[in-house]
């Protein structure tokens, strides 16, 4: 029998059964001395069985035909469901709000280059990032690497996120106001994706990094030696400052 | 990709409770798990574990965490199955109906970080390295969230029954 204290996190691998059987048994001697407690964690015990008894009806309910994996794994594409059509028409009915919200955004703040590449990066992760059948054009990145180059005319640095948890998914180039512009996606694990746009700058040769959010999206975007870089991705993701920074420190060791 | 169908297939079950227990609605919660599976097929070959488990939980949990957020950014919400008739439509079940809806209208009004810990712990029986992984955060956190979890569970169960419209409000203020 160790001496090791009984802690909280003991009580509740005891109800989760996930405690050594010598822990066990420790928490049960212990249990035995001290019946407040011990009703506690029996209280704790019934609940998590109640929920176990409630839920299971749900796992045992026949799959509908459209969680059918197998038709999935066949032709892997997205089908729209009621959800996302709902989803969609909120979207489309808020777009005039958004399009003010935009406005206003474009008369506070000066409006500059960076401004600009803002938005159509932002643009760019609505259209693209949703897109389950082809987000991107290309997914070799060699070859991405040569045509972005090629048609913005200067050498394009692909950012290298994979320290941070990001793939490449791929790119493709996308038309601006301005030009073209390389677009690169990323995502993580579970499918949490950012996009990063880069193009030759107009205006705003250089400009600090600057945060800018929509209701749907957020990002950072800044200008180092008249090439523009914006960074976006859903609004909430913390991890975006850090990863901006990192691409701007990868762009600058070209 | 034929592997993909014989590790995934048999937790389908348990990715729909999940969903259906975390955002109370269930073509909602369809939606989340044919989005889910979905992500799965395009990214099976990019995935880091063997065990597909955490890693679907995982994929699942955040596009959950997603809608909530969209919800709470734009306001929208979609109405709450109180009765989830489907599940319970013989006569037989209709005691089982009643206390399925009550609780959960009381998980309900656990804050959804703490239903998710709950139910991933409690109910799909992650370990709680795994649940970390789902959720994120250390197992630290996961500890304390499940230990408020059941303080809150228990606190909200012992209550005199509640009238079911005040649970409703609390959640669409929430979610």
């Amino acid at each position: 029998m160790s001496n090791r204290p009984i802690t909280e996190d003991d009580l509740h691998a005891y109800v989760d059964r996930a405690l050594e059987p010598e822990r066990e048994a420790e928490v049960r001697v212990y249990l035995d001395k001290h019946p407040d407690v011990a009703k506690r964690i029996a209280a704790y015990s019934d609940e998590r069985n109640l929920l176990r008894s409630v839920l299971l009806p749900i796992a045992e309910e026949p799959l509908p035909p459209r969680l059918n994996l197998a038709r999935m794994i066949e032709s892997p594409r997205r089908r729209p469901s009621s959800l996302r059509w709902a989803i969609a028409a909120m979207l489309m009915l808020s777009l005039g709000g958004l399009g003010g919200w935009v406005i206003r955004g474009a008369t506070q703040a000066p409006v500059g280059g960076i401004v600009a590449l803002a938005e159509e990066a932002s643009d760019s992760y609505r259209v693209y990032a949703s897109d389950r059948t082809r987000p991107v054009e290309l997914r070799d990145s060699t070859e991405l690497v040569q045509w972005v180059s090629n048609r913005l005319h200067q050498p394009v640095k692909l950012p290298d996120l994979t320290k941070s948890g990001y793939r490449l998914m791929g790119g493709r180039v996308v038309p601006t106001a301005h030009g073209p512009a390389a677009m690169f996606m990323y995502d993580d694990d579970r499918g949490e994706r950012l996009v990063v746009l880069t193009r030759p700058m107009t205006s705003d040769q250089n400009a600090p990094m600057a945060p800018h959010s929509g209701s749907d999206v957020a990002g950072f975007s800044w200008a180092d030696g008249g090439t523009g870089y914006s960074l976006v991705g859903p609004r909430g993701v913390d991890s975006l400052r850090p990863l901006a920074n990192e691409i701007r420190k990868q762009a600058q060791t070209i | 990709m034929s592997d993909m169908l014989h590790l995934v297939e048999p937790l389908i079950p348990a990715l729909r409770r999940y969903a259906r227990a975390l955002v109370r609605h269930h073509a909602a919660a369809d939606d989340l798990v044919q989005d889910c599976l979905e992500r799965a097929v395009i990214h099976w070959e990019q995935r880091r574990s063997d065990n597909p488990r955490p890693w679907l939980f995982a994929i699942l949990h955040n596009l959950a965490i997603n809608q909530f957020r969209r919800a709470t950014v734009r306001g929208v919400h979609v109405a709450i199955d109180e009765t989830n008739e489907d599940a319970f439509g013989q006569e037989a079940a209709q005691e089982h109906k009643v206390m399925y809806r009550d609780v959960m209208a009381k998980l309900a009004r656990l804050p959804h970080d703490q239903r998710a810990v709950l139910l991933l712990v409690g109910v799909e029986d992650l370990s709680y390295a795994d649940a970390a992984k789902v959720l994120g955060v250390p197992v630290g956190t996961v500890m304390s969230r499940l230990a408020r979890a059941r303080e809150r569970l228990h606190h909200e169960l012992e209550e005199t029954p509640g009238d079911l419209d005040h649970n409703i409000v609390q959640l669409r203020n929430k979610t």
